[in-house]
């Protein structure tokens, strides 16, 4: 068989398969599994307005994955995507809300500030892991409660005591009257054409620039890269910071586009860390990632149908959807069956 | 004839991959017999299938005439087949006895039986003349005593064959001596030895036998005493090689790399480095002679920029680089062939064709303006290829699949084509087989020979005295002498490594002769 059918055979079985075992899931807990998959598959394709909502859920996962996958082509693991999307989602409000300024500066500059909010938040774990060889793990993960609950503060002093502030001017939304009239009003934004660009511009970072080359270096053999005359130091900064940059612009796609607002959170959006999962699964590949976030934003947003149309629990469908991202994830058990068909045959 | 082991026509696939393709080797009782081949040839492979780490394809594997089939390593520790590993196998931080048992633990109620275990090992240990003492901590001894231990592993579990992986890489001269003396007491005492190895000399010494394997397939076996270097060399090879370095005199003429007073710390601030003075001249290699750990890994690093310098100075061509960053090291004009390649010279996961860009990716044509031209280097990367001979797929196969040689032939190609004023060659063949190192030895004389500097770093007296114009023997971070090959010995040199005076030395030996 040759690698490119390989290739596009197992994330075709993968999905199967997990749809298969949920299938089993629904049936033993007493649901029909045909109308849960019609359900989840409406909830999805539905509609003019489902494809809407899918594709608005889709676009900060595929910024929230690119974040993780390029911080990990550079070897480092940064779980700190959530605390640098909450930066960057009250710093694109802040923006939105305290200027009035005409659009073409408003609106790029509250995206530039989620961008630096967030490429800020990630600089502190990349220097303290440079010069003090703190790893980044830890620092990411407790920077995630420090921002929440910083994010928290300052939006209610933002907000006069409030839980939410005022909507963002219009001058800084990212509101799309055009996609509103073709998806019956649903939230879709023109965020998703930054989503994407951001996705060749990681491309574009990684494969076509000197420092793309050296970041890859540095992830692979920072022995080498050293011995190479490359900067490790600055490299691990570097990486973190255009990592925490692509976080903060997802928090601006939900300040600007989804929700034109900020508000005080009991809790993390947790669109950070499924990031790791897009970009694991999308294996740190720009192209990866947007398999990933697609797969991963399409499933969470379905999945809203399946309790109403189906009346399947919540718990289920979460067990189901949990099911299908697993076997995607499992893909090399496929491979390794596909190989071992693939030898038989030879044999034969 | 009795044969403890045959091993009839294996043959080991990996995939597509033939490892091994009808190879035999029959040992006989009591006897040292060779495994010569090249890097990649399917030495390994074929002692991983005789340990029960692989399962041949075909071919049948016979102990003491009856066939066995050895599934996994216990079955061949069953069988009496011991694996002396190139690596040790060893934890640092317990006594030898700990060691020993590790695993196979005597215990009386429960409780490990340490001292029955000790006496076992000491007796074990007089009946072959090792001298190892049973309750020393493995860190507290030499490695040639450490590769002791890890011959008595095999002895206390019963081993009856014993496999030596490459055995002498990390010995001096004189651990190499008292080895082959240790592996003749075996026989003596009734074992049997299969020796993997590619160096010709050891082979000469101590084989009775050799089978030759070359690209995986079985050359054929031969006894020693039949043949000669040149022959075992071009069995293994394929073709005709060329054994005595060819060379023209040097002709030194200004000082290139000047090296005063370097004090170099390691990573705990001990020195390790202690006031050192080097020269080394345009046109001349000089070479660096002396055992592991006397400080030649940081004297490298510190004037290629890696490490930082307590004091003294460093100069290439007169311009000071003491304490430069690396990437000012080698712009200065050093081209640096790593002393540990996968480390430090490679970027495994990359293809070839990146590594070979690895040194010079910044700069025009390779990049412009920040943004990579990938087709130069794909340009660069086929003219390294084909100039200095690296047998790859092509230059996006990546450094990972390419052999030792391969590799270190990229690297090679890639430090000399950017032509600098001092090449420094840290262990260059270090692994690598007779075709290798020839080919790079070549390399470094034409360097000299184009009036540049060579600073070679090597454990091997061999290639220090064929490769070098002068030698400097370095021990306990200073240069104790320097020396012309011609008119020192390996002897000389061994004593020089190991700290001794040689003057009185070679004076006291003197005598001795005389007093004969």
């Amino acid at each position: 068989m040759p690698n490119r059918v390989v290739n596009i055979l197992v994330p075709v079985i993968s999905v199967i398969l997990g749809l298969l075992v949920g299938a089993v899931v629904m049936l033993a807990s007493g649901y029909d599994p045909v109308a849960g998959y019609a359900a989840l598959w409406n909830g999805i394709f539905g509609d003019s307005y489902t494809i809407g909502e899918t594709i608005r859920t889709i676009t900060p996962y595929l910024l929230s994955g690119l974040a993780v996958a390029f911080a990990f082509r550079t070897g480092l693991f940064n779980i700190g995507v959530e605390g640098q999307l909450l930066v960057g989602w009250f710093a694109a409000a802040y923006v939105g809300i305290a200027f009035d300024l005409p659009m073409y500066i408003h609106l790029p500059l509250a995206i530039i500030a989620a961008a630096v909010a967030g490429g800020l938040w990630a600089f502190i774990p990349g220097l303290l892991k440079a010069k003090l060889q703190v790893h980044e793990v830890i620092v990411t993960i407790m920077m995630n409660y420090i921002a929440l609950h910083t994010t928290n503060v300052l939006i209610r002093m933002v907000a006069n005591g409030k839980e939410t502030t005022a909507p963002i001017k219009e001058t800084a939304s990212l509101k799309s009257a055009f996609f509103e009239s073709m998806t019956d009003f649903s939230r879709l934004h023109y965020g998703i054409f930054i989503a994407l660009a951001m996705v060749l511009v990681m491309w574009f970072i990684l494969e076509k620039t000197t420092t793309g080359f050296e970041l890859k270096a540095v992830g692979f053999n920072k022995h080498a890269s050293e011995y190479a005359g490359m900067n490790v130091n600055k490299n691990i900064i570097l990486s973190m910071v255009i990592s925490g940059a692509f976080a903060g612009l997802a928090g601006a796609m939900e300040a600007l586009g989804t929700f034109q607002y900020a508000s005080v959170k009991g809790g993390f959006t947790g669109i950070g860390f499924d990031g790791i999962a897009v970009a694991l699964l999308g294996a740190n590949t720009p192209l990866g990632v947007v398999f990933g976030a697609v797969l991963f934003g399409a499933l969470k947003f379905g999945a809203l149908n399946m309790p109403n149309a189906a009346d399947i629990p919540v718990e289920i469908v979460s067990i189901v959807i949990a099911l299908i991202i697993f076997f995607v994830a499992c893909g090399y058990i496929i491979r390794y069956f596909l190989e071992k068909l693939n030898k038989k045959k030879e044999a034969k | 004839m009795e044969y403890v082991i045959e091993m009839l026509g294996i043959r080991k696939e990996f995939g597509s991959f033939v490892a091994n393709d009808n190879i035999t080797l029959q040992l006989k009782k009591g006897e040292i017999h060779a495994l010569l081949g090249e890097n990649g040839a399917g030495k390994s492979t074929l002692m991983n299938v005789l340990f029960g780490l692989y399962q041949p394809e075909a071919g049948e594997i016979k102990v003491n005439g009856k066939t066995v089939n050895i599934t996994d390593p216990n079955v061949a520790n069953d069988l009496g087949i011991g694996m002396v590993h190139q690596h040790f196998m060893l934890v640092e931080n317990f006594t030898v006895t700990e060691n020993i048992i590790l695993g196979n633990e005597l215990t009386k109620g429960g409780v490990i039986d340490i001292k029955d275990a000790a006496k076992k090992i000491h007796s074990l240990s007089e009946m072959y003349g090792l001298a190892v003492d049973p309750y020393a901590k493995i860190e507290d001894i030499s490695v040639g005593m450490q590769q002791r231990v890890e011959i008595l592993k095999t002895l206390y579990r019963g081993a009856e064959i014993l496999i030596f992986d490459e055995p002498t890489a990390s010995l001096t001269p004189q651990e190499i001596v008292e080895l082959i003396q240790i592996m003749k007491r075996l026989i003596q005492e009734g074992k049997s030895i299969i020796l993997i190895t590619h160096k010709l000399k050891e082979i000469m010494d101590v084989s009775d036998r050799v089978t030759v394997i070359r690209k995986g397939e079985g050359i054929g076996t031969v006894i020693t005493s039949e043949t000669n270097p040149n022959e075992l060399a071009s069995l293994m090879v394929g073709r005709q090689v060329d054994f005595t370095t060819v060379k023209d005199e040097a002709n030194p003429t200004d000082d290139a790399l000047v090296v005063k007073n370097l004090v170099v710390t390691d990573y705990r601030g001990v020195e390790k480095v202690k006031n050192l003075n080097l020269t080394v001249r345009k046109g001349e290699i000089l070479g660096i002679a002396g055992i592991d750990g006397n400080g030649q890994s940081e004297l490298i690093e510190a004037i290629t920029g890696l490490r930082k310098t307590k004091s003294g100075s460093i100069s290439i061509n007169g311009q000071d680089i003491t304490n430069k960053k690396p990437r000012k090291v080698t712009e200065t004009g050093v081209g640096h062939i790593p002393q540990d390649r996968h480390k430090h010279g490679l970027v495994l996961d990359f293809p070839i064709g990146h590594n070979i860009a690895l040194q010079t990716y910044y700069v025009d044509p390779i990049s412009k303006n920040g943004i990579m031209n990938y087709g130069k280097v794909s340009d660069l990367a086929q003219k390294i290829i084909r100039e200095y001979d690296v047998r790859t797929q092509g230059e996006h196969t990546p450094a990972r699949a390419l052999s030792g040689g391969n590799q270190q032939k990229a690297i090679i190609g890639r430090e000399i084509e950017r032509n600098p004023e001092l090449l420094i060659a840290a262990l260059p063949t270090r692994g690598l087989d007779v075709g290798a190192i020839e080919f790079i030895h070549q390399r470094l004389i034409e360097q000299r020979d184009k009036g540049k500097a060579v600073l070679l770093l090597s454990f091997e007296l061999d290639e220090v005295m064929n490769v070098s114009d002068r030698i400097a023997v370095i021990y306990d971070g200073q240069i104790v002498d320097t020396l012309l090959p011609k008119e020192t010995t390996e002897q000389e040199l061994g004593l020089l490594m190991a700290g001794q005076n040689t003057r009185e030395n070679v004076v006291k030996q003197g005598d001795k002769e005389n007093a004969e």
